[in-house]
């Protein structure tokens, strides 16, 4: 950046952010719209937003779709889609709730059961989708009705789990020094988070260094973005977009055990609409459908500004639920015009 | 017309194959199972007329918005490449306005507040906008067909329990259930009626314009397709709206069928199987050719499996988990991968009889 602006000083400020990659382009934008958002909820609506625990609920509220959506960030990367996530979600809090506490199961063989769960998933649809190239998009249509039938034959009655160790998972509140605050009475409160906000962000912190820096991470960019040219550079483009999607289902293996550990019950109407909220804070953190563009970092940003928009829209007095959908709609249609917009720009000046 | 010799081959490459394959399949397991889920009664409803009653026609009866869908869904996936996901989202919008309308801002009123004709056309209208809103972001801005009818996904149930301030209205005027029962008199359920009138209209429009050779030019490819003086952008938004129209007519016979709304529930998952209806036609989801009349039967396959699967007493909650393998075990089938190993296969069996005759 230094040397660009030693040589090139009179460039302006927009030419200089034109210059930039699609990707990090995105990525600014979504970091910008966020910081500026939580700005405004902090100085108009304040309350819960001036308080270091308010931006740590988010977190911990939405730890689970962090990793469902960096899952898909991958997925969507090389090109292809997964919208079994949500479904294999509430099949994980099923069964685990359905172990746990029926068939009197121990914590471990529950952790077990959702990464394999998420696993076999992630292998079958990765399997029909790279190997026998069919469209993502009806692979995990079908993966989602699946999961989401199966849910309901094993189990239709909601039930909180009482299992003593998973209870005292679930109860595991990790202070945060120094961002806890006064309550109304005036005792200090301490700010908290759950083990799942731990497991997101490792999670996060993983899959950037996977991405930026391993073999397979460019080549899920190489196979998203051209799939000829990367045959030609020898990668195996089948192989390479089956690890995408066992990724995804692995991911959606954990992130339905986080969601578990956060609402502790098993319930056919748990994680309902998953798939399309992981979705959109992929696209909103700045990945494109059409592959190649993406960013862990991004996805961070895109899924806890869906959760600040939200928070601010049932914060702001808008308490029926339809506001929530048509807010977060038009948050989507913001950033997906502002996507389309900044590539016809791009593809205009490459031109000239 | 010179007459080829008939081959195996060329069964498979036929687009109408796998629907009817799959209708065949489940005809057979149903007249296995119970040959009475065939029967077709013709006794008196609530009403005093006489109607047509039993699974086959239940099965008409309820595929009909789904036949409608299939349609304009077939009609979009050529044009764009991609798929609606909003139409559920969008039959939950037009049902609400057509029930606001006739409402008139009260949800128990004693009679219709306007005519049904002026609600059903809001209704309509209200699903075209939506559709020319979709159809706007994917020609205009070339956003990929999926993401752009996300945002309508996310937001049309919300619109639709805006409109009615959350309150569900309940119309008692029966003139209003005609649409989505029966009329008085008329022996076949209207809703059947109203798929079969849009059918022939549809039909009559592929014949007698060029709406079908534009969508597949613009499908396969939309640079030729400009420079043969067509405009792929325009092509693209009309499909858009055209589908709209369907999702505003599939809006009106699901309300007037229980002359109420629930929000969440109305139409829910339909967009899911108007995609498999596409597919299940043979439809490529990746855009170009396309056969209105294939997606039409893949619609009422899906239907019948449906109401099959209620047959055997499944719930409808865990419907779709049988659906899945049903779909996964068809799209298997047809995949290319699978067909050249099918063939291969033949082919060598075919040439191990030739040596055993050498």
């Amino acid at each position: 950046m230094n040397e660009t602006k030693a040589k090139a000083p009179k460039k302006g400020l927009g030419a200089r952010i034109l210059g930039l990659s699609d990707s990090n382009m995105l990525l600014l934008i979504t970091i910008v719209v966020f910081v500026l958002m939580y700005i405004f909820a902090m100085t108009v609506l304040g309350k819960g937003f001036l308080t270091g625990q308010g931006f740590l609920n988010i977190l911990n509220n939405n730890a689970y779709l962090i990793i469902l959506a960096c899952g898909l960030s991958i997925v969507m990367i090389t090109g292809g889609i997964d919208i079994s996530v949500g479904g294999v979600t509430g099949l994980i809090t099923m069964c685990c709730a359905v172990w746990l506490d029926k068939r009197g199961g121990s914590l471990m063989g529950s952790m077990l059961l959702a990464v394999a769960i998420g696993l076999m998933f992630g292998i079958v649809q990765g399997y029909l989708v790279a190997y026998l190239d069919i469209q993502p998009f009806i692979v995990t249509l079908a993966g989602m009705f699946f999961a989401r039938g199966l849910t309901t034959i094993i189990n239709t009655d909601p039930f909180n789990v009482t299992q003593k160790d998973f209870v005292a998972l679930k109860d595991t509140a990790i202070v945060i020094p120094g961002l806890g605050s006064l309550n109304r009475r005036g005792v200090y409160v301490d700010a908290t988070i759950e083990v799942g906000v731990i497991v997101a962000i490792v999670v996060v912190i993983l899959l950037f260094f996977l991405l930026k820096f391993t073999k397979l991470g460019r080549a899920f960019y190489a196979v998203g973005g051209n799939r000829q040219s990367a045959l030609m550079l020898g990668i195996n483009v089948k192989r390479t977009r089956f690890y995408a999607q066992v990724l995804c289902g692995l991911l959606a293996g954990i992130g339905g055990y986080v969601y578990f550990t956060h609402v502790g019950s098993g319930s056919v109407l748990n994680a309902s609409g998953a798939e399309m909220n992981a979705i959109a804070s992929s696209i909103i953190g700045g990945t494109m459908l059409t592959g190649g563009v993406g960013n862990i970092i991004g996805t961070f940003f895109g899924v806890i500004s869906l959760g600040t928009i939200k928070d601010i829209v049932t914060s702001a007095g808008f308490e029926q639920s339809w506001w929530t959908g048509i807010t977060v709609a038009a948050m989507l249609c913001f950033f997906i015009v502002i996507q389309s917009v900044i590539i016809k720009v791009k593809t205009r000046n490459k031109k000239k | 017309m010179e007459k080829t010799k008939f081959q195996v081959k060329d069964l498979f490459k036929n687009q109408f194959m796998i629907p009817l394959a799959a209708l065949l399949a489940l005809v057979l397991f149903n007249l296995i199972m119970d040959p009475s889920f065939f029967a077709i009664t013709f006794s008196p409803n609530a009403q005093g007329t006489m109607v047509f009653g039993g699974q086959l026609v239940t099965i008409i009866d309820y595929g009909s918005e789904l036949a409608l869908l299939a349609m304009g869904m077939a009609l979009v996936t050529a044009a764009s490449g991609g798929q609606d996901i909003s139409v559920g989202a969008g039959i939950a919008v037009s049902g609400s306005l057509i029930l606001r309308v006739l409402c008139g801002g009260n949800s128990r009123p004693e009679s219709l507040q306007a005519p049904i004709f002026v609600a059903v056309l809001c209704g309509i209208l209200a699903a075209m906008a939506i559709g020319a809103f979709n159809g706007m972001l994917v020609a205009y801005f070339k956003i990929q067909p999926m993401v752009a009818t996300l945002i309508m996904f996310t937001a049309g149930r919300s619109i639709a329990s805006w409109f009615n301030n959350n309150e569900l209205p309940v119309l008692t005027d029966p003139a209003f259930g005609y649409a989505g029962n029966t009329i008085p008199g008329c022996p076949i359920p209207s809703p059947v009626l109203i798929a079969i009138l849009c059918m022939i209209i549809m039909a009559l429009i592929l014949k007698f314009t060029n709406l079908k050779l534009y969508v597949q030019a613009a499908g396969i490819n939309e640079r030729s397709a400009r420079l043969n003086g067509l405009n792929p952008t325009v092509i693209k938004f009309a499909t858009y709206v055209i589908l709209g129209v369907f999702v505003g007519i599939a809006g009106f016979i699901k309300v007037s069928r229980l002359s109420t709304i629930n929000y969440t529930s109305i139409a829910k998952d339909i967009e899911m199987d108007a995609i498999l209806a596409v597919a299940l036609g043979g439809n490529p989801l990746g855009g170009g050719k396309f056969s209105i009349a294939a997606s039409v039967i893949g619609a009422y396959v899906i239907q019948f499996l449906t109401q099959t699967l209620y047959k055997f007493d499944v719930s409808s909650a865990a419907l779709p988990a049988y659906k899945a393998v049903v779909v996964i075990i068809l799209v298997v089938a047809s995949a290319p991968a699978v067909r050249e190993w099918f063939q291969s296969k033949f082919k060598k069996i075919k040439s191990n009889d030739k040596k055993e005759v050498a």
